[in-house]
């Protein structure tokens, strides 16, 4: 039979265009096929309301891996990062509290609200900058499988293996801790700043269907933390042009290598034949050939819809329908006449490049979390907001603005379902929650974008609406990602791989899953030396 | 964590940059728009019948192929073909010019202008420039001048008007990117100033000081004077003077002009082939990274762009050095300007010495056809 192409891409959400782009790299012939109007996946930037462009969903960028920037050569294709340096947090009392990009500032800042935190903070930075490194290698690396006897496994087992032994004594119970602890009381061992512990917890939150307070927590601050020892030092950083911004350069550079990458090309169905891959069938019946089919969705819509899960082993299906999405978070996105006017910090400074968190306390936190286990949205929910336009002016016309809100708790089976009322009261429940920070907000909204995570759902088709494509938690990474026994990207069905978040290293706009798989597959066809190579002179 | 906030140029004082970091700056040149003040520059202006005459002896560049209202880069050197210097030639009209320099060179005009019909002035303290850079620069200039910027093409310029005041606009600069450089009269420079942060505000428009656009040029794989490579007239040894060709500019040098000063020397190098070329050096990431997670360090890279000269090896022999460089936080990479010798110039890669934790160590680095970064929307 003869192939169209030598490798299939479902979906072009960010990984699956590095995917393609690492595949197309290696001379193979790539098809990606998108089910959207537009490439991105989580990662667009859409004109939602006329001359403001909202990064619809993801909005920042910080473990975008720097090797995929330098091998696909994305600056080229437009990719710009730009410092995100600051986080300021209102609180009710009318003051704030703030990290600058100069440590020096922070830690005075820091000062002022608790000099002993101020002292703390610099131990807790190297803890943290160390057990960054410590976790490190394991992402830039296909995780072993540790019930293979294969040498090229246990070698790969040992070498990790032995990074945790050469691990200090003291840096191996930091990092027992960070596995095991929640966030809050992994924080409470150092600090005792609310607004300063809550804004960090928060990161260990987002994503998850977990509280502060829940276990495992303190692990996923830490994968928040490795942005900032990678290079370049800088935690977070805004994509020019949104996050679209990212995919739209990856899809540069990919289709540069050769790939092809069709728009409003839903995949229906996965054909296989004797446990063998044979390509795609499209929503409207078109076949498409290949022997190889990297699919970048997530694990229920992999094998739960487009592959028959008849031709899967049954305790394969068990275990992904035991993988965990629990959506929980959601989005708002404004389009501004005017900036918003802080009570506690009037004008429109610097502090408004940054990120804006609203997290006065653990106690808060907690709370929000409380409506969610409950089946309700938080009525006073964590905010983490961006002002794109302020650091690139392109996003909304001049002297206009764009506001991104990400919003959490927002559980995706809320009591009642997700009815358009239930969207406008969340909404509601948003600005409020901002307007007692910021009393001018309401007055200068010209548009709002509600997105609940079952608009997330149908949408770009993540499950539950789980922004990471399955939680991260414990329980789900490394090699356990997705599913046990199944980490390195390959499934039960010869020549079908899994390329995207629910795969690891996991979510975010992070590109390392897309190209793990790639150089797997590559790794797979005999053509690996083809693939990598840092300092290869980009094609 | 930062350098100096002044730094000294040409006997003036300039911003290092005008935040306490310069990561905003640089980001401005890239993503939106950057105003630099580049008035410590030389201008000389160089009128009458002999003008063209004058600059075609001096500058290694065809001036007969230099239309008005065309913009040259050019390098000048001395009798035995080693570089001077190196600027722009603008022709204003058809018998005046325009020449910038980092360094004063009125005397080395006024000795090539023996027997010719020429006025020779230096405008260095008169005029004032203003550099505009960055993708959005057009749409800022736009607003502010009656000329239509859209049809005015790379290294061309236009008489325009800011803020009521006469201005020169050519679209040239030192960051590799889209961008114009304004020439105006010192006296309008502060209103002609103020208007261009009014109207780029909304743009995104940061005033930039000498940290960011040295990463940009660097990025740009353009030469800086005293650092890059020493002008003929400082070197105390043969051995610090460089051709044009040794600084990559061969493509500047017209050897079918029939006299300008230099000529004979470049032509016999050419027959000859130089002994140095100048290349780009991008450090490998892993390589560097290695060294410091062996000693149980996250990778370090430098904050500041630097001027130090640095070794380069192959084969554990020593082939040359590296003049400047930089992290630059677009490419995420770790380049440098180097001179090889030519023998070494056509490898894929050399050795960069590197100080990790006070100790020299060297690092893999790939050998990189400059620039480093070349957008399209720069002639575009
Ligand atoms: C609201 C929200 C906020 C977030 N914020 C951040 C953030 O600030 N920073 C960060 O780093 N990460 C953030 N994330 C996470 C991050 O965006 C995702 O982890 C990442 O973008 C996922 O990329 P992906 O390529 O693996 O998958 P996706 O982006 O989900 O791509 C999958 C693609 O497949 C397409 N598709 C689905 N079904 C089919 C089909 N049948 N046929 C063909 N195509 C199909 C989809 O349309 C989509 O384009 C956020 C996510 C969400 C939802």
């Amino acid at each position: 039979m003869s192939q169209d192409y030598d490798v299939i891409v479902i979906g072009g959400g960010h990984n699956g265009l590095v995917n393609a782009a690492y595949l197309a790299r290696a001379g193979l012939r790539v098809v990606v096929l998108e089910r959207r109007h537009c490439v991105g996946g989580a990662a667009v930037t859409e004109e939602i309301f006329p001359g403001f462009r909202f990064s619809v969903f993801s909005y920042v960028v910080s473990l975008l891996r720097p090797e995929i920037i330098r091998e696909l050569d994305l600056p080229r294709h437009g990719l710009h990062i730009l410092p995100l340096e600051s986080t300021f947090t209102p609180l009710p009392s009318g003051d704030y509290f703030a990290t600058w990009a100069d440590p020096d500032e922070t830690r005075r800042e820091l000062y002022r609200h608790s000099p002993k935190d101020a002292e703390a903070y610099v131990d807790f930075g190297q803890l943290m900058v160390r057990m960054a490194m410590a976790v490190k290698p394991l992402l830039g690396v296909t995780p072993p499988d540790p019930t293979s006897l294969s040498p090229r496994q246990l070698r790969g087992l040992l070498t990790l293996g032995r990074h945790f032994h050469s691990l200090a004594e003291r840096d191996l119970y930091a990092l027992y801790k960070l596995m095991t602890m929640s966030a809050a009381d992994f924080l409470n061992e150092w600090f005792e700043c609310e607004p300063f512990k809550a804004t960090k917890s928060a990161s260990g939150v987002i994503g998850t269907f977990l509280g502060p307070r829940s276990p495992g927590t303190a692990y996923v601050l830490l994968h928040h933390y490795m942005g900032e020892i990678d290079g370049v030092f800088r935690a977070w950083g805004f994509a020019k042009g949104g996050t679209g911004g990212v995919s739209e350069a990856i899809a540069s550079a990919a289709r540069r290598f050769g790939a092809e990458i069709r728009t409003d090309a839903p995949v229906a169905q996965v054909m296989v034949k004797d446990g063998h891959v044979q390509g795609v069938a499209l929503g409207d019946g078109t076949e498409i050939r290949a022997k190889t089919v990297s699919c970048s969705l997530d694990p229920r819509r992999t094998f739960l819809e487009l592959v028959d899960a008849r031709r899967l082993p049954e305790e394969f299906v068990a275990a992904v329908q035991r993988y965990k999405f629990r959506g929980s978070s959601a989005k708002v996105n404004l389009a501004l006449d005017t900036l918003p006017n802080f009570t506690s910090l009037p004008g429109a400074g610097r502090h408004l490049r940054g990120s804006i968190s609203i997290s006065p306390s653990i106690d808060y936190l907690e709370r929000a979390y409380d409506d969610a286990k409950y089946g309700r949205f938080s009525r006073r929910p964590y905010l983490d907001i961006v002002i794109p336009s302020m650091l690139d002016p392109g996003m909304a016309p001049p002297g206009k603005h764009v506001m991104s809100i990400f919003v959490q708790y927002a559980p995706y089976a809320v009591e009642g379902g997700w009815t358009d009322a239930q969207r406008g009261a969340l909404g509601d429940a948003v600005i409020d929650t901002l307007a007692e920070v910021a009393p001018n907000i309401r007055s200068a909204i010209l548009h709002a974008q509600v997105i609940t995570p079952a608009d997330i759902e149908q949408t770009i088709g993540l499950s539950e609406g789980n922004i990471f494509q399955g939680e991260l938690a414990l329980h789900q990474l490394f090699f356990l990602r997705p599913v046990p026994g199944w980490a390195r990207y390959s499934t039960p069905i010869e020549g079908l791989y899994q390329c995207g978040s629910a795969t690891h290293p996991g979510g975010g706009i992070m590109g390392a899953p897309g190209r793990l798989a790639a150089l797997q597959i590559l790794e797979e066809s005999g053509r690996a030396r083809a693939a990598v190579g840092g300092g290869r002179a980009p094609l | 964590m930062q350098g100096a906030a002044w730094r000294r140029w040409a006997g003036y004082v300039v911003a290092s940059s005008y935040e306490l970091t310069h990561d905003r700056e640089y980001a401005a040149i890239r993503s939106t728009a950057a105003l630099i003040d580049i008035s410590p520059l030389q201008k000389y202006r160089i009128d009458g019948p002999d003008a063209a005459r004058l600059l075609d002896r001096v500058i290694t560049r065809d001036v007969s192929r230099c239309a008005v209202g065309q913009v040259l880069y050019t390098p000048w050197c001395r009798a035995d073909g080693r570089v001077l210097e190196d600027g722009t030639v603008s022709r204003l009209e058809e018998q005046r010019f325009r020449l910038t320099s980092a360094e004063p060179n009125l005397r080395w005009l006024h000795q090539n202008a023996t027997g010719l019909a020429v006025g020779i002035a230096d405008e260095s303290e008169t005029l004032a420039a203003l550099a505009l850079q960055g993708p959005s620069s057009r749409e800022i200039l736009s607003q502010l001048v009656d000329a239509s910027l859209d049809a005015l093409p790379y290294f061309r310029l236009t008489p325009a008007c800011i803020a009521s005041c006469p201005v020169v606009v050519s679209r040239t600069g030192y960051t590799g990117d889209l961008g114009y450089e304004i020439w105006l009269h010192r006296d309008h420079a502060e209103p002609i100033w103020d208007a261009l942060i009014e109207a780029g505000t909304p743009y995104g428009l940061v005033p930039t000081g000498l940290l960011a656009m040295d990463i940009a040029r660097i990025e740009a794989g353009l030469l800086l004077l005293g650092v890059d490579y020493i002008s003929a007239r400082h070197a105390v040894i043969e051995a610090q003077t460089s051709s044009p060709f040794e600084l990559n500019l061969g493509w500047a040098v017209s050897l079918e002009k029939p006299r300008f000063v230099g000529r004979q020397a470049l032509f016999e190098e050419r027959a000859r082939g130089s002994a140095w070329a100048l290349v780009g050096i991008e450090v490998d990431w892993d390589a560097l990274e290695r060294l410091y997670t062996n000693i149980g360090l996250p990778p370090q890279v430098p904050t500041v762009p630097w001027r130090t000269s640095v070794p380069l090896y192959a084969r554990g022999r020593q082939v040359g050095y590296a003049t400047s460089g930089c992290w630059s936080p677009l490419l995420k990479k770790s380049i440098a300007l180097a001179h090889l010798e030519s023998a070494s110039a056509r490898q894929e890669t050399v050795e960069m010495e590197v100080t990790v934790e006070h100790r020299r160590k060297r690092a893999l680095a790939y050998v990189r056809r400059l620039p480093f970064f070349n957008p399209q929307r720069k002639r575009a």
